[in-house]
């Protein structure tokens, strides 16, 4: 038996081209990193952009000082006890401006300084002393400490998004102002703050004082109007097709229906529901109740296709003994097959939800860019969606614009990664057995 | 063992953990070329994982730690420098449920020779699909249809199939894992006799579960229970005179 | 007496039959008697016979008073009008009935309408009143059959137990009702788009500009070429899947093949958040960074003007294809880990290595799989809208330029359609036409992929 036998003088004589085919299988595995690493670039370089645009949307400029509510820019003919209108109709902004003026020391006749002056804060702050001064009226003649908040191009310019570098005509704030800006913010009156507003405020032309209130709301009653309706007939529907419905043609018809939408583009949902709720039904236009249908409607394939696998998982053994114990097969059903599908379910159900929370094609059809300033009181009022607010501020050109969008881009992406997050630990938690 | 004969493999206290659990407890055995030799035993005895290593098969599952040392011509198959693609071309393998790929019949022979690159031409090509599927008595029946997929044929041709599929690469040793324990009798015996054929070529292991197969096809028998050797000798000698009480048991059917 | 006041009170009066039925059966129990079923049962009935019927009536009736308005409203219309006005301008109408819930109202509203419309308005105010009167009524109708009918004998759980399956039955209906919905909804709108411009002038023309302006110029013809808004749908939809399907399906075979299982369990978390991304979101990143950037990397190069625009078919499909990888790769992941591991071996045991074995034996394997959901993709990116609306330009241009803006499809619904709209001008109509278009063409879609796919199904079991 010598150790160089013919035999093993074989595997060195036959040429299986090893060196060649190993390099193949380099290449092979590095174009599987090579394509995972660019999905995880995107999706960093995605939420990079938004996060680095966005962040600063929670916080806003605000200027804190104390305000002479005088009597003469307010009511100079003291007529607000027969005519209240006055008060609607005063000039309220020269109110902060005579007061952040004086607090700059600005001579009254510098007219240019003045009108400089007027642009530091948001206009917003007419609706802000109205409402002040009409609550209480007592007010008149006193002084008061009044927080307002910045324009938006001083918030730009504090948030260090305006670049100083640029000759000073060519920029949205002047050199002047951005002195102010220094000085002010030395005393401490000028501060940035958590921007309740983004959250607060309804739809406005300008930036400072547009926040997602609206939509927010308009977004809770589509999402509670989805879960309403889907989430029973969906499950309803899985329930018959998969315990109850022969296979023939019809369930077969069923079946190919229900792959087939749960595939079909939303914008078709969005036609349907113009078509059929807003002329057919008469249901108001951009009313939350037409996009909670709508919604209710593309989602529903998708609960019935969770719903279905989650019914199929529950072992036959539980179904046969409690038919064995008497129990008749609506019971059977309710009482023990479902509790045991519940969380499969519940798991489908909040992802399709937070699908249909992040939809925005079919309420663009359904008039939900609706440029709505109240809060909606009813699911059929006017109302908006937090990912149609998104478009709307998308189309908008200012920079404070593109903060505000990629903000709300953040929110909305929080709500999603919190429902998901649920789903996730619905499904770990009831995995363990 | 009768010292004239060559030794083909050896495995030298061979142990596999599955995730850490024991599942083979130091087998040392030899394969003596141009032999059929049978691996018996009750189901999860360890026979199968044993096959398995003798090709590194269980190099893809996860968790899976061999030890010890399993010799090839002398050579240590698990050295770092044996290639693995290399050993499985000369350790080839069937299966116990037949897996052709889903392409056609002339293909699946094709496949090994294709990616070893043994075939110079498409008429050396023919000649080696051919010369497989004679070897592996199954080309009378499919010459006419070579281009038909390989899972259009009976459970036994698609078997044979597999193994002109093994054959083809021209490896050196054969490992079969349970070949017919998904046949009916008539392909379980055509089978067989294609083993007792192959013999004169190659060097066979079989992992059977059946033990008049065992007694019919090989030459020597190795019997295996909870992962460990029991006993291994001539198949005669195993059959009629066992030296331990656990292989009489096993033979007699007491257990497995 | 609004219509979701009767609901409520009729919700809250099945809730009190429930009770009071319930009682009744346990009080009937209490004496000794051997009831058919359970007390809740009793009450469930009970608790179906106020709601149910009532509810069913408000609906139809409802949609039955709708449908009269129209009729009254088009029959009033054209006897003021002369007669001229066709039953296909119907919606104009309906738009009063809009107008007068305080929403967009006509652009032309003649005396003769405002008449109308307030004797409408009382006469349909009268019908809604009665209609909700008689749900009351049938509600109160049911609560005293099924409270006197609580008896031993009664087989409550039985009827229960049916009516619940064919609430079942219903439900499952639904589906079939939507594509209904979908299909007739846009069928009659699009035909009443074809009577007022040929067919021809839609599915063969090359020119997009349904303006007013145009349509004086054109004599009431207008431009509604489809053929510049498929182009684009499609060429940004193949951009799209140039990006996607190799990265997917690289990644895929990665993930299935060769990743550890920890490696597994942080590479499939992280490309599942890419699919759960909103598309308005990837809309407005292609809108402020990519195209930006785009845009800018063009300029560097050349040192001057950009040959990329910011709105254009790259960046457009770029994003796009960003938002399909996911999709792609987790199909396919699906697909090739469902390829029965005995070929794998098979292939292995002939010393193969792994990626001969992946690339000659468990992707042909998986071929059809995979084809299938190539399809699904494509169909989804021939339907997305937000990305292609924020980053795709609105130009309905015919050119073969990728660096260069298109319109798709599915932005000219949207551009259509948002806005005043006036429902029976065919610039709105021609949205439907746009939309049927393109159900048709996914729909074909979708259909030839769970062909396959059932197929598939069929081949591995």
């Amino acid at each position: 038996m010598s150790l160089l036998s013919e035999s093993h003088m074989k595997p060195l004589t036959r040429n299986i081209g090893l060196k060649r085919r190993y390099r193949a299988e380099k290449r092979f595995r590095a174009y599987g990193l090579i394509a995972i690493c660019t999905g995880i670039f995107f999706l960093g370089a995605l939420l990079w952009s938004i996060f680095s645009h966005g962040y600063s949307a929670f916080w806003q400029t605000s200027i804190t000082l104390p305000v002479r509510l005088d009597a003469a820019v307010i009511d100079p003919q003291n007529r607000r006890d027969k005519n209240p209108q006055v008060l609607i109709t005063a000039n309220y902004p020269i109110l902060i401006r005579n007061a952040l003026s004086e607090k700059l020391s600005i001579a009254p006749d510098d007219h240019v300084g003045l009108r400089q002056v007027n642009r530091m804060f948001s206009s917003g702050v007419r609706v802000q002393l109205r409402k002040m001064v009409f609550d209480n009226p007592q007010l008149i003649g006193t002084t008061q400490t009044v927080t307002v908040l910045a324009a938006a191009d001083i918030d730009s310019a504090v948030k260090g998004q305006i670049n100083l570098a640029v000759p000073e005509t060519k920029r949205k704030v002047s050199d002047r102002q951005v002195e102010w800006i220094h000085e002010l913010a030395a005393d401490g009156s000028l501060y940035k703050a958590f921007n309740t507003g983004l959250f607060t405020f309804a739809a406005s032309s300008r930036p400072e004082t547009s926040g997602l209130g609206a939509a927010l709301i308009g977004s809770i009653y589509m999402i509670l109007i989805v879960l309403a309706l889907s989430l029973p007939i969906g499950v309803a529907a899985a329930i018959y097709l998969e315990e109850y419905a022969r296979k023939n043609r019809f369930t077969d018809l069923i079946e190919i229906n229900i792959n087939n939408l749960a595939a079909v583009p939303s914008i078709v949902f969005g036609l349907l529901g113009l078509a059929i709720f807003i002329n057919f039904f008469g249901l108001p236009r951009s009313a939350s109740l037409v996009g909670g249908l709508v919604l209710a409607l593309m989602t529903l394939p998708t609960i019935i296709i969770t719903t279905r696998s989650a019914l199929r998982a529950v072992p036959s053994s539980i179904r046969s003994a409690a038919l064995g114990l008497g129990a008749s097969k609506i019971q059977m059903l309710f009482q023990h097959v479902l509790p045991l599908a519940a969380p499969g379910i519940l798991t489908g159900t909040i992802i399709s939800l937070a699908r249909a929370l992040g939809e925005t094609a079919p309420l663009l059809l359904i008039g939900m860019v609706a440029f709505v300033a109240n809060y909606p009181r009813t699911p059929m009022d006017p109302a908006t969606a937090l990912p149609v607010q998104i478009y709307m501020w998308a189309s908008e050109a200012e920079r404070a614009f593109v903060e505000r969008t990629s903000g709300a881009i953040i929110v909305l992406l929080m709500f999603l990664a919190v429902m998901n997050i649920a789903a996730v630990l619905l499904r770990r938690r009831f995995e363990q057995p | 063992m009768d010292s004239k004969l060559k030794i083909k493999m050896r495995g030298l206290d061979v142990k596999v953990f599955y995730g850490g659990k024991g599942a083979l407890h130091g087998i040392t055995l030899d394969i003596l070329e141009n032999k059929v030799i049978a691996l018996i035993g009750p189901s999860g005895c360890g026979k199968s994982t044993f096959l398995r290593c003798l090709n590194r098969m269980n190099d893809t599952i996860e968790g899976a730690l061999v030890t010890g040392r399993i010799l090839l011509d002398e050579e240590d198959i698990y050295d770092p420098s044996v290639d693995v693609v290399e050993l499985r071309a000369r350790v080839g393998m069937v299966f116990q449920k037949p897996n052709p790929f889903p392409k056609s019949i002339y293909e699946n022979v094709a496949y090994g020779p294709r990616i070893h690159g043994l075939a110079k031409s498409r008429t050396e090509l023919d000649e080696i699909v051919e010369q497989s599927l004679i070897k592996a008595g199954l080309f009378n029946e499919v010459k006419d249809r070579l281009h038909d997929v390989g899972t259009s044929l009976s459970g036994g041709q698609q078997q044979r199939l597999c193994i002109a599929r093994a054959i083809a690469v021209s490896p050196e040793v054969i490992l079969m894992d349970e070949p017919c324990s998904a046949l009916d009798p008539i392909a379980t015996a055509k089978i067989e006799e294609l083993i007792d054929d192959l013999r004169r070529n190659y060097t066979i292991a079989i992992v059977t579960h059946s033990m008049q197969q065992a007694a019919r096809v090989s030459q020597f028998t190795a019997m295996f229970h909870l992962g460990n050797l029991v006993e291994v000798g001539a198949t005669d000698t195993i059959f009629t005179s066992p030296q331990e009480q656990r292989t009489q048991d096993y033979i007699t059917g007491r257990f497995g | 007496m609004s219509v979701s006041g009767v609901i409520l009170i009729v919700l809250v009066f099945g809730g009190a039959g429930f009770f009071l039925s319930r009682a009744r059966a346990r009080a009937i129990e209490a004496h000794g008697a051997k009831m058919h079923s359970r007390p809740h049962y009793y009450g469930c009935w009970t608790c179906l016979l106020i709601v149910l019927p009532s509810l069913l009536f408000l609906f139809f009736w409802n949609i039955g008073v709708n449908i009269y308005a129209e009729r009254q409203t088009l029959a009033h219309i054209s006897y003021a009008a002369g007669g001229d006005i066709e039953r296909s301008d119907s919606y104009a109408p309906l738009q009063r009935i809009l107008g007068q819930k305080g929403i967009a109202s006509t652009r032309q509203s003649e005396n003769y309408m405002v008449q109308g419309g307030i004797e409408l308005a009382a006469g349909i105010k009268n019908l809604r009143q009665a209609g909700a009167f008689a749900a009351l009524l049938l509600s109160v109708i049911g609560f005293l059959a099924g409270f006197w009918g609580t008896k031993a004998k009664k087989r409550a759980r039985n009827r229960v137990e049916r009516v619940t399956l064919w609430g079942l039955i219903v439900a499952s209906t639904f589906a079939i009702l939507t594509t209904m919905g979908i299909v007739l909804s846009m069928l009659f709108q699009t035909i009443s788009f074809f009577r007022s411009v040929p067919l021809s002038n839609f599915f063969l023309g090359t020119v997009w500009d349904p303006r007013f302006s145009v349509m004086a110029l054109e004599g009431m013809l207008g431009r509604f070429g489809l053929i510049p808004l498929l182009a684009g749908t499609l060429y940004i939809a193949f951009v799209a899947m140039l990006f996607a399907v190799p990265i997917g399906l690289f990644a895929a075979v990665y993930m299935a093949e060769y990743a550890t299982p920890r490696m597994r369990g942080i590479i499939k978390p992280l490309l599942e958040i890419l699919a759960g991304i909103p598309t308005i979101v990837y809309g407005f990143f292609a809108l402020v960074a990519v195209g930006p950037f785009l845009r800018d990397l063009s300029a560097s190069i050349t040192g001057g003007q950009g040959f990329i625009m910011a709105q254009s078919v790259l960046t457009a499909g770029l994003v796009m294809g960003i938002m399909l990888t996911p999709f792609v790769s987790s199909l396919s992941d699906d697909i090739i880990t469902a390829v029965p591991r005995s070929l794998r071996d098979g292939s292995l045991g002939l010393g193969a290595t792994q990626s001969e074995t992946i690339k000659r034996v468990v992707l042909p394997a998986a071929l059809p799989g995979i084809v299938a959901a190539l399809l699904l993709t494509a169909s989804r990116a021939i339907g997305e809208t937000m990305i292609v609306v924020l980053a795709a330009g609105v130009a309905a241009s015919l050119t073969l330029n990728p660096f260069e803006a298109m319109t798709t499809i599915t932005v000219k619904i949207v551009n259509q359609l948002t806005g005043d709209l006036e429902f029976n001008s065919p610039q709105t109509l021609v949205a439907f036409a746009l939309g049927m278009t393109l159900f048709v063409l996914t729909l074909f879609m979708n259909i030839f992929a769970l062909y396959i796919v059932r197929k598939y199904q069929e081949h591995y079991e």
